[in-house]
């Protein structure tokens, strides 16, 4: 009796021995944290955790893909962007081609045009020349014969001797003319 | 004889005229309501630890936002913190399957510690041996299962007693010494040193309050008052002291549970 009293108090006094209430305590406790936390805490924020890093990764790839959009949309921009200008530069120069030729073209006709006006102009005042030479040809011969019949008084009906003594006289003229000039 | 110590101390510490440190007296607790013996003190604290772990988690876990606040996020720190620096180094691919049970482990050790400096609870659970013992025992059936359960029941000996690569005369010194290394000593050390450094620390912790109690306020005196002084301060820095090795302690257990479940997993090398 007396040796199991002391035996009572040596366990109860010994630190390495485990009472066993506090065994049992400790089980208990044991096994509600690890159920409550281990079983069914833990893979909630575990799920939680993965979601998060797909959301962040998600979010990082959708940038990405934004950001790669935008380039290629830039990309296509600039290409068109240098397609036109290229063409505008194509145009002006067909344009400066096109404007050079039809001006060489307008001045070539102009020129052949005035050329024919010119020639036309010659041709009329030549004959003009040539008519008024006729004209006065025929007025001065027939003024001088009058004249001339007025002073001599005779009538110089004959029309061939009419003619060969004008043609003399103007012959005449042409010569002292000249010998003036 | 420890019973003639505590009941020496007893008497001169409450008594006589003597200072006496604490001793063992310090762990011997009465039942709270007389009359039912297991509810002690370290009893209660044990399961209000529980309380206050599963609550903790509860709060922070039982319906997790994508973009942590508050308690989520603090406990999201620890949650981190065990599974970055005790069981990926250890588990590797496997830690996710293992996090429930060290997390638990860790937050549970660690809580039980923290009860040694909760001003006027002031009583570290895991000095009494038997939480610890609670805990490494549980660790030990699972390595043992989970070591046969993946490596054979013989390749688990095998593994663990003749690792490969090594001179055949060496096998006859190290399969013993790693047979009682991994089936006896592991986990007796694993509960002992838990149990060991908050056993120290509360004794340490009562020493230095009963210096400071004793010289400054039951006997005063011009020569003793300093020395009491010395014992306040002292106290102080080594409840600071303490709740870092209270963490750390935590920590390396939950480190140890690891380690063995790792090497359980997959064969050493």
């Amino acid at each position: 009796m007396k040796l199991a009293a002391a035996l009572l108090a040596e366990e109860a006094s010994n630190p390495l021995m485990p009472h066993t209430y506090e065994l049992v305590v400790g089980i208990f406790s044991f096994a509600v944290v690890v159920f409550f936390v281990g079983r069914i805490l833990t893979p909630r924020i575990q799920k939680t955790l993965a979601e998060r890093t797909e959301a962040i990764e998600g979010g990082i790839k959708k940038a990405e893909d934004a950001q790669a959009e935008a380039q290629a949309v830039l990309k296509q921009y600039r290409d068109q962007l240098q397609e036109a200008r290229q063409e505008a530069a194509r145009l002006r120069d067909e344009a400066r081609e096109q404007g050079a030729r039809i001006k060489a073209e307008l001045r070539e006709e102009a020129q052949v045009e005035a050329r024919r006006i010119i020639e036309a102009a010659h041709a009329q005042i030549e004959a003009d020349k040539q008519q008024a030479l006729t004209q006065l040809r025929a007025e001065i011969g027939r003024l001088s014969t009058d004249l001339a019949g007025r002073i001599v008084g005779e009538s110089l009906e004959d029309e061939a001797r009419q003619r060969r003594i004008v043609d003399r006289f103007l012959e005449e003229l042409e010569n002292s003319d000249a010998a003036v000039r | 004889m420890s019973t003639l110590t505590v009941l020496a101390a007893g008497t001169s510490g409450a008594d006589g005229d003597v200072f006496t440190p604490p001793g063992l007296e310090l762990f011997n607790i009465p039942p709270i309501i007389p009359g039912v013996p297991w509810f002690t003190k370290p009893v209660l604290l044990a399961l209000l630890s529980t309380l206050i772990v599963v609550v903790f988690c509860w709060s922070a876990f039982a319906k997790p936002k994508l973009v942590p606040r508050g308690v989520q996020n603090v406990a999201e720190y620890g949650y981190m913190f065990v599974r970055d620096q005790v069981a990926r180094p250890f588990l590797g691919k496997d830690t996710d399957r293992w996090m429930g049970l060290l997390l638990s482990i860790f937050l549970m050790v660690w809580v039980w510690n923290l009860m040694g400096v909760f001003p006027l609870v002031q009583f570290p659970v895991a000095s009494h041996i038997a939480f610890p013992v609670v805990l490494a025992g549980s660790i030990y059936i699972l390595k043992i299962y989970l070591g046969i359960k993946h490596q054979g029941p013989i390749g688990y000996f095998k593994n663990m007693m003749f690792p490969p690569g090594l001179p055949k005369a060496i096998y006859v010194l190290l399969a013993p010494i790693e047979f009682l290394s991994n089936l006896i000593i592991a986990p007796f050390t694993h509960a002992v040193r838990l149990f060991a450094n908050m056993f120290a620390g509360h004794i340490i912790l009562a020493f230095f309050s009963l210096v400071g109690f004793w010289f400054l306020f039951e006997k005063l005196t011009p020569l003793g008052a300093p020395l009491g002084v010395v014992g306040v301060a002292m106290t102080i820095a080594m409840t600071g002291f303490e709740m870092f090795i209270q963490f750390l302690q935590a920590f390396l257990f939950a480190m140890l549970a690891a380690m063995y479940i790792g090497n359980s997993l997959h064969a050493e090398h």
